[in-house]
């Protein structure tokens, strides 16, 4: 009997292809994924333009519905920096209030503390340091994005980050080698901008792990 | 759709079993050239080879059904991970899908294989009414289409539309490297103000929400936090690096292409194994239940063909005494 009823909720499921209201707010109930909000944002613009031109089809979701809503700008300066740090294959830190983090922009070594100024910063291959309290968590990141937005919560896209305890330093030294070699003997722009990456992050490497 | 084939067989069978017994067995007789059990083993014949091949169907949609959900699980920790990857940029720039724009493009994500319910056909209206919103006097809007089976749908009414199509893109487990070559493959062969990204978000097993994300390009980024509205704020924020903004916000489109279309490849990828599952287990379902039938059948007419030889020679062996 268990067999049936279950083979028709999937049946009633995979007919309808997942896209009505009523299921979504079944699925929401027991939805595997923790990050639906409990009052979802839509655009209402784009729905009323879906309505004109497909009436029978249910309009898509779009991210905004499934973004966990962020505070607003608060009055006084708050006293933690909230961090997400997240990669490709992971989120490092997820939504941890700290003291402080140090990101390697462009410009140089960046600190962040709570109340600082919206801000798009642009990374490059460096350390980043984690401080909450006495403790601090460094991780070497390769480029990528960090946004810092007025209500102290910071979000920081990297495409790779290893903790700085996992580099070995033999294979920095070795690495550089090779790319500074490979640099001087380059003959197309391409060769040479790829060695010359290579050099840059080594070199990055290098300073992280004595710095 | 090879179970609906199968249905059709099955019911034929058993209609043309229906009228009297005797006039079915000399039309099966006739089917028939061969009957190596004698006329009992004639009818039963027929019945037995389709029984056997609806076993093998089920056994093979049952294994199909385990291969996909072993994948499901390595995939979902995958995908369930890189959730965090769009979050960052949907906070800074908002989510603007009725954005005005010229030149659109919408970013189809399908999969390269079938048997997986009805999520490439969502995905295909879903973009096709998408193209419907977007389009209008003076706008121009092109598909690039990742994946075989959307290729083959769109192909059939929107080919002259079809910028870019992309197939294969599982053969190798996916990674991120490899989707922001293809991102950067993508942005250099077409033209856009807005990138939709059409794909099957994955909420649980059975549950696959069609889903767009919005990109827009640097320019009108810029006019759009001008305009004041949800990126209004956007001037606020201090660019750190990079000589202009306009350098940052390109290279920031870039980079949120690249990880949205990680993400959405991902998900997609995570709702066809779930979509395949429930495919094939009810598929294997369906199989065991036409299973059932034709085993009442096969045992109907083989015991139907006893009773005829009984009675046959009990009555000659009567009449020959009386």
């Amino acid at each position: 009997m268990f067999r049936h009823a279950s083979r028709l909720l999937i049946r009633a499921a995979a007919g309808e292809g997942g896209a009505h209201g009523r299921t979504a707010a079944v699925a929401a109930s027991r939805a595997f994924s923790s990050e639906v909000p409990a009052a979802p944002v839509q655009d209402t613009a784009f729905i009323e333009a879906w309505k004109k031109v497909a009436p029978n089809i249910e309009p898509p979701k779009t991210p905004l519905e499934f973004l966990k809503p962020r505070p607003p700008t608060p009055s006084t300066i708050p006293s933690k920096l909230t961090v997400n740090f997240v990669l490709p294959y992971q989120s490092e830190i997820s939504s941890k209030e700290v003291d402080m983090v140090i990101i390697p922009a462009t410009t140089g070594q960046m600190g962040v503390l709570p109340g600082h100024v919206a801000t798009i910063a642009e990374l490059k291959p460096g350390l980043l340091s984690v401080h909450e309290g006495t403790e601090v968590t460094k991780y070497f990141v390769s480029s990528g994005f960090a946004f810092i937005h007025a209500n102290s919560f910071t979000d920081i896209v990297a495409i790779e980050a290893v903790p700085i305890d996992r580099i070995d330093p033999d294979l920095v030294q070795k690495g550089l080698t090779e790319f500074t070699q490979k640099l001087s003997s380059a003959t197309t722009d391409l060769e040479k901008a790829e060695a010359q990456i290579g050099v840059d992050v080594h070199s990055a490497m290098n300073a992280a792990l004595s710095g | 759709m090879a179970m609906a084939a199968l249905r059709r067989e099955g019911r034929r069978f058993l209609l043309s079993s229906n009228p009297s017994p005797v006039v079915a067995r000399s039309a099966i007789f006739s089917e028939e050239s061969s009957a190596p059990l004698g006329a009992r083993g004639v009818s039963t014949q027929v019945v037995r080879n389709r029984m056997k091949s609806v076993r093998n169907i089920q056994k093979i949609t049952k294994a199909m059904k385990m291969v996909a959900a072993s994948k499901l699980r390595a995939v979902q920790v995958r995908t369930e991970n890189s959730r965090g990857l769009w979050q960052p940029f949907t906070a800074l720039l908002g989510d603007a899908p009725s954005v005005d724009v010229k030149k659109n493009v919408i970013i189809t994500i399908s999969s390269d294989k079938g048997l997986c319910g009805g999520i490439n056909s969502t995905s295909v209206k879903i973009s096709k009414s998408l193209f419907k919103v977007t389009s209008g006097p003076e706008k121009e809007t092109k598909y690039v289409v990742l994946g075989e089976k959307g290729k083959v749908q769109l192909m059939r009414d929107s080919k002259n539309h079809i910028d870019m199509t992309i197939s294969e893109l599982q053969k190798n487990p996916l990674n991120f490297t490899q989707v922001s070559v293809l991102a950067d493959d993508i942005l250099k062969n077409v033209e856009y103000d807005a990138l939709r990204i059409v794909y099957n978000k994955f909420q649980s097993v059975v549950q696959f929400l069609p889903t767009i994300n919005t990109i827009l390009s640097p320019e009108i980024v810029e006019r759009e936090s001008e305009a004041g509205g949800k990126l209004g704020d956007l001037d606020s924020y201090e660019i750190e690096g990079g000589e202009t903004k306009a350098e940052i916000l390109q290279n920031l489109a870039e980079f949120q292409f690249s990880c949205v279309l990680f993400n959405a490849a991902l998900e997609n990828a995570c709702s066809e194994l779930g979509a395949r599952m429930s495919a094939m287990d009810s598929s294997s379902r369906n199989a065991g239940e036409m299973l059932d039938r034709l085993t009442l059948t096969y045992n109907r007419t083989r015991q139907a063909s006893i009773t005829t030889e009984l009675t046959e020679i009990i009555s000659g062996a009567s009449a020959l005494e009386g």
